[in-house]
């Protein structure tokens, strides 16, 4: 408040308003106009620029975390629909191997019960081969047996005759047979 | 969640020690002020227009218009304190902005999302010179409001100079965007045919008074809100022990005055919007 008297002095007399002091509006124009220019540039060069690139930057790592989200969700989902369908193959893999072995097990039995059925068959067959050679063997010796006895019955009761051993023979086979 | 906690403490304890330096620069003004007071004489002589005069900053010699004066100091430090909000609070470039960050990011949001709201997406070009004016009227109105401080904006050639600006900008930007059909802004061809010339006429006298209304708004708005303060503060330093009553008003009056200088600035932003926008689509 030093000036006063020189702000008195420019203002002409009285108290007048310094808005309407002309004598001061190119200054206050000029420096109006270099502020306005300066804060432009400062505006334009590096704030609005700046600003700009945090904005759309939050607004790229908002799109992009979300979009992570999402697809970490539709990974999740996708891990838990994989282990249900794992579940489910697993579990029809049981079912077909066991199914399978069951299979399996009755194959060897059946061919176990066949085979073990021929050689059954197979023995029986040859038990009765040899039950008929031994029924023939016995035959045969029965006969021999009464050729012998016969020609030694016909001996001891006729001494002295000598016995035709064909003859005895075949009446022993014609008596047998009859 | 982690560095989000370490963010926080981190501003706490910047914060204490932002408001110890508000606390000094209080203390300060205090200090200058009642330095200020003992050079005052006793008695009524309130000159509630002393504030806005403009001196020269060295020497007593007449302001010539390259002279560094009050208002070249002021609107400096208006520069200075875009500056500091506007690059410097937006160093930091975070994803997760700091206060600061967050002021410019909001003033920036504001102004373009008025700017996109009214003038419509293709007045986005100017979007630059609408947010400088902006910031100018903004800082320069807040500045204004510190004691002993000068208003620059309450200076109508400063006003003017704002105004007319917008006003010549905008009637070029209208002409060069549409060419003669811009001219139907004045054409109400929603009344009826007999009241159209009249009409015209009056449209075009409102055009022509926008950059007077424009700037005087601004000028006068600041200008009475001041000139009330130094009223009141007059009163207060000769009333003596009532002073206590101007003292409330001059509180009451600086809380308006806080509120003035916002609006303004975003009165002085929108009618420039609205301006843009008769240019861009004179038809609407």
């Amino acid at each position: 408040m030093a000036d006063d008297a020189t702000i008195e002095a420019a203002n002409g007399a009285g108290p007048g308003m310094p808005q309407l002091d002309f004598s001061t509006f190119p200054n206050q124009i000029f420096w109006l106009v270099v502020t306005l220019i300066a804060i432009y540039f400062i505006l334009s060069k590096i704030a609005l620029p700046r600003i700009a690139s945090v904005l759309a930057e939050r607004q790229g790592t908002l799109t992009n975390d979300l979009a992570a989200a999402e697809d970490l969700k539709r990974q999740a989902a996708e891990a838990e629909e994989a282990y249900n369908k794992a579940l489910a193959d697993a579990r029809a893999e049981a079912q077909r191997i066991a199914e399978e072995t069951r299979a399996e097990i009755q194959a060897v039995l059946a061919e176990a019960t066949a085979k073990a059925d021929e050689q059954i068959a197979a023995k029986a067959t040859e038990s009765e081969a040899r039950i008929a050679e031994i029924q023939a063997n016995a035959t045969q010796s029965v006969e021999d047996v009464a050729r012998d006895v016969a020609g030694d019955v016909v001996a001891a009761v006729m001494p002295g005759q000598t016995v035709d051993a064909d003859t005895v023979a075949s009446a022993v086979t014609a008596r047998m047979k009859g | 969640m982690a560095t989000e906690s370490t963010n926080s403490s981190n501003t706490t304890k910047s914060g204490n020690g932002r408001m110890i330096a508000f606390g000094l620069i209080a203390l300060a003004v205090v200090l200058y002020i009642l330095g200020l007071t003992d050079s005052y004489e006793s008695g009524l002589s309130i000159k509630p227009m002393d504030q806005f005069a403009v001196y020269p900053l060295f020497g007593d010699g007449p302001v010539r218009w390259y002279t560094p004066t009050n208002a070249t100091l002021w609107m400096g430090l208006a520069v200075l304190s875009i500056a500091v909000l506007m690059v410097m609070g937006t160093g930091g470039r975070a994803v997760i902005p700091s206060r600061s960050q967050s002021m410019a990011e909001l003033a920036y949001g504001f102004i373009r999302k008025m700017v996109e709201d009214v003038a419509g997406k293709d007045a986005l070009p100017y979007f630059p010179y609408i947010f400088t004016a902006f910031l100018f009227i903004l800082f320069a109105n807040f500045l204004a409001l510190i004691p002993t401080s000068f208003s620059p904006t309450s200076h109508i050639a400063v006003t003017v100079i704002l105004a007319l600006t917008v006003f010549i900008s905008v009637t070029v930007i209208g002409f060069v965007k549409n060419g003669a059909t811009f001219l139907s802004l004045f054409w109400v061809t929603s009344a009826p045919l007999v009241l159209r010339p009249i009409l015209a006429v009056i449209e075009l006298i409102s055009y022509f008074v926008r950059p007077v209304s424009h700037s005087v708004r601004l000028a006068g708005a600041v200008m009475a809100g001041h000139a009330v303060l130094k009223v009141f503060a007059g009163f207060a330093g000769v009333m003596g022990a009532a002073s206590v009553a101007p003292i409330i008003g001059v509180i009451a009056i600086y809380g308006l005055e806080v509120l003035v200088a916002a609006i303004q600035a975003y009165v002085f932003t929108i009618l420039t919007c609205v301006y843009l926008k008769d240019a861009l689509h004179p038809h609407h």
